[in-house]
């Protein structure tokens, strides 16, 4: 394991440059910067001053330390880390598809035809009438959704003031909620982890807005409740919201639209292979029904004749982000869904569902299972009945190469241990995990301090996360002398 | 300050009240602090704030989570317990104490009849620890 490199404040040497060009090729006033460009600014006497190569090397190690889906098993519940098809990047790297985003419509037809036909793939998939794909991540697809049905009520008349949000709901819909300026209530879930018809029927008044459901929920459990659910809301009028960042767990089986959802969002970057985590960047397209398309935001691509446009004209919410959304990331999901082709989704989900029932079905003896429910694409198991916490297991699990599943979420679940392993992981890699979490837990039993101590072989060994919290440190001071 | 737990009243959500005349002084259970673990940051309600019963009016943050406190009465804030934004872990320290959260002063102080007592509180701890 690489060492944590020294801050490159602390490596820095006055008067040492990154570069050094002849003097006789490049005489001062060829490359001498106008004053007014020039940085002097007393700001800058801290700037760290290294030489080319010790800056490379800086940066080239730290990079060394990251964990990704490309140098482990990373089974972040709720977070759908499967593995990014190197064919995705190959061909979004093609320059055909950098344009100016200002450029010309008729210059950039094939662009526009790529993302009309990315949400010609999503509306199959999920049932729905029309996609904005220019939300940049899963929260983002949330606000902008809660802002469309928000948009919708008003036009109606009233906008209404309540969103209901299950308790195993993701923890981003209640900020998203909030931020379009609804009130959020919590409604708990049954003892099998979902939402009963009685429960949402208590809640529901005039002034309730939409119901915001995640589905499959955090625990992985399938809201089998769903089509009695949209009903009793619809007889409300009110809406029903689907966090599809789970999609995964049933893409191909079955479709949000034919189940009464009015809004969803999907994580392009979860269900569809695109890069997650290390600034990715994401893309949470967001999909509705035919009443609510003049509500969408802008631009809105469509087909006219031969051509491709993009409209902006809808009376909808204007614009959520700029130019068209985070383009080539769409260019990595259209990619993942035609080279796996329509008819392969559904083994998608299936062997999604059954990597994580392999890995329930083996550690259900070793672990609590607070839900004994049917589970699908994650499993979530918790620390009762053990001599150490579930931050102990995860710690240690870093020194066997594996990034630590989700922790003490969903909130419902004393100490939970989220454990999402996706399709694209071999059996192979299954067996070892098992394997590696029976080891574990053997060591608990045996030597609880061990775990307590853990991570012993990480750049850095456990950190003081209260500490951290308490005393926010962002940026760099020097240190007074 | 320092309460006598069996003078306090409870509520469902582990917040505690203590009455002073009209005044009740809230904070949260040391189950509810146990549960949360580190406290780190402790957002506060202005004093001069309106808050209806159930409303959540501040909320503490944990290593592991964000809850709401709920307020079990009706009434005006009339006094926030400022010290807590320096040292958040007195919740932990003291959750009867030094750890209280917030005063209001109450409309009615007949929502309090809702509330459990002491003993009745420990009796509904006793049956979330056995669902666990």
């Amino acid at each position: 394991m690489n060492k944590l490199p020294e801050l490159i404040f602390n490596e820095s040497k006055e008067g040492k440059i990154g570069y050094s060009f002849s003097e006789t090729e490049f005489p001062d006033d060829i490359i001498s910067l106008d004053d007014q460009y020039r940085r002097d600014g007393q700001n800058l006497e801290d700037f760290p001053q290294l030489s080319e190569v010790e800056i490379v090397r800086h940066y080239t190690n730290l990079s060394h330390l990251n964990h990704s889906v490309d140098s482990g098993f990373y089974p972040l519940g709720s977070c759908t880390m499967k593995y990014n098809p190197k064919i995705n990047e190959a061909i979004a790297g093609w320059e055909e598809f950098s344009a100016h985003p200002y450029a010309p419509l008729k210059l950039v037809q094939g662009n526009l035809e790529i993302m009309n036909t990315l949400e010609k793939w999503l509306k199959d998939v999920t049932g729905m009438a029309g996609f904005t794909l220019t939300p940049a991540a899963g929260a983002h697809g949330e606000f902008t959704g809660i802002k469309i049905i928000r948009a919708h009520l008003a036009a109606k008349g009233n906008p209404r003031k309540i969103i209901l949000i299950p308790d195993s709901a993701h923890g981003t819909n209640p900020a998203s909620a909030h931020f379009s300026g609804y009130e959020v209530k919590e409604i708990p879930s049954n003892e099998n982890g979902i939402l009963d018809v009685a429960s949402l029927e208590a809640h529901l008044n005039e002034d309730v807005a939409a119901l915001m459901m995640t589905n499959p929920n955090t625990l992985g459990v399938f809201e089998r409740n769903i089509v009695e659910i949209s009903q009793a809301l619809h007889k409300n009028g009110s809406l029903l919201y689907m966090d599809g960042a789970n999609m995964n767990a049933f893409m191909g089986i079955v479709k949000p639209g034919d189940l009464g959802v009015d809004v969803l969002h999907l994580n392009l970057h979860k269900t569809f292979s695109t890069p997650h985590g290390g600034g990715g960047p994401g893309s949470g397209p967001v999909g509705v029904t035919e009443e609510l398309l003049p509500h969408l935001p802008v631009p809105v691509i469509s087909k006219q004749g031969d051509l491709y446009h993009a409209a902006y004209f809808n009376k909808g919410l204007g614009r959520v982000k700029n130019f068209y959304g985070n383009f080539l990331i769409m260019v990595r999901a259209l990619v993942y869904l035609m080279s796996i082709g329509k008819e392969n989704l559904r083994k998608v989900a299936e062997d999604a569902v059954l990597n994580a029932n392999y890995i329930r079905k083996n550690l259900e003896n070793d672990l609590d299972l607070p839900y004994k429910f049917k589970s699908l694409h994650e499993v979530v198991f918790s620390d009762k009945g053990l001599n150490v916490k579930t931050l102990d297991i995860a710690k240690r699990l870093l020194d066997f190469g594996i990034h630590p599943f989700t922790v003490y979420f969903p909130l419902i679940v004393h100490g939970a241990m989220m454990i999402e392993p996706t399709e694209t992981e071999s059996k192979e890699t299954l067996d070892i995990f098992i394997r590696t979490m029976k080891t574990i837990l053997k060591e608990a039993a045996e030597d609880p301090a061990k775990l307590q101590n853990a991570p012993y072989s990480t750049p850095v060994r456990r950190l003081d996360e209260v500490l951290a919290a308490r005393q926010l440190a962002l940026k760099w001071e020097k240190k007074q002398e | 300050m320092s309460a006598n737990v069996k003078d306090l009243k409870f509520t469902k959500e582990h917040e505690w009240v203590k009455t002073e005349g009209e005044i009740a002084i809230i904070g949260i259970s040391d189950y509810a602090q146990k549960e949360l673990g580190d406290v780190v940051y402790v957002e506060l309600p202005a004093v001069g704030d309106s808050i209806e019963k159930g409303d959540a009016c501040a909320n503490i943050e944990s290593v592991k989570a964000v809850s709401d406190i709920y307020s079990p009465v009706t009434g005006e804030i009339v006094e926030v317990n400022e010290f807590l934004a320096g040292k958040p872990e007195t919740i932990n320290k003291d959750p009867y104490g030094a750890g209280w959260v917030f005063k209001i002063r109450m409309d009615d102080s007949g929502e309090l009849n809702t509330l459990m007592n002491a003993a009745a509180y420990e009796e509904y701890l006793k049956g979330i620890l056995e669902e666990k």
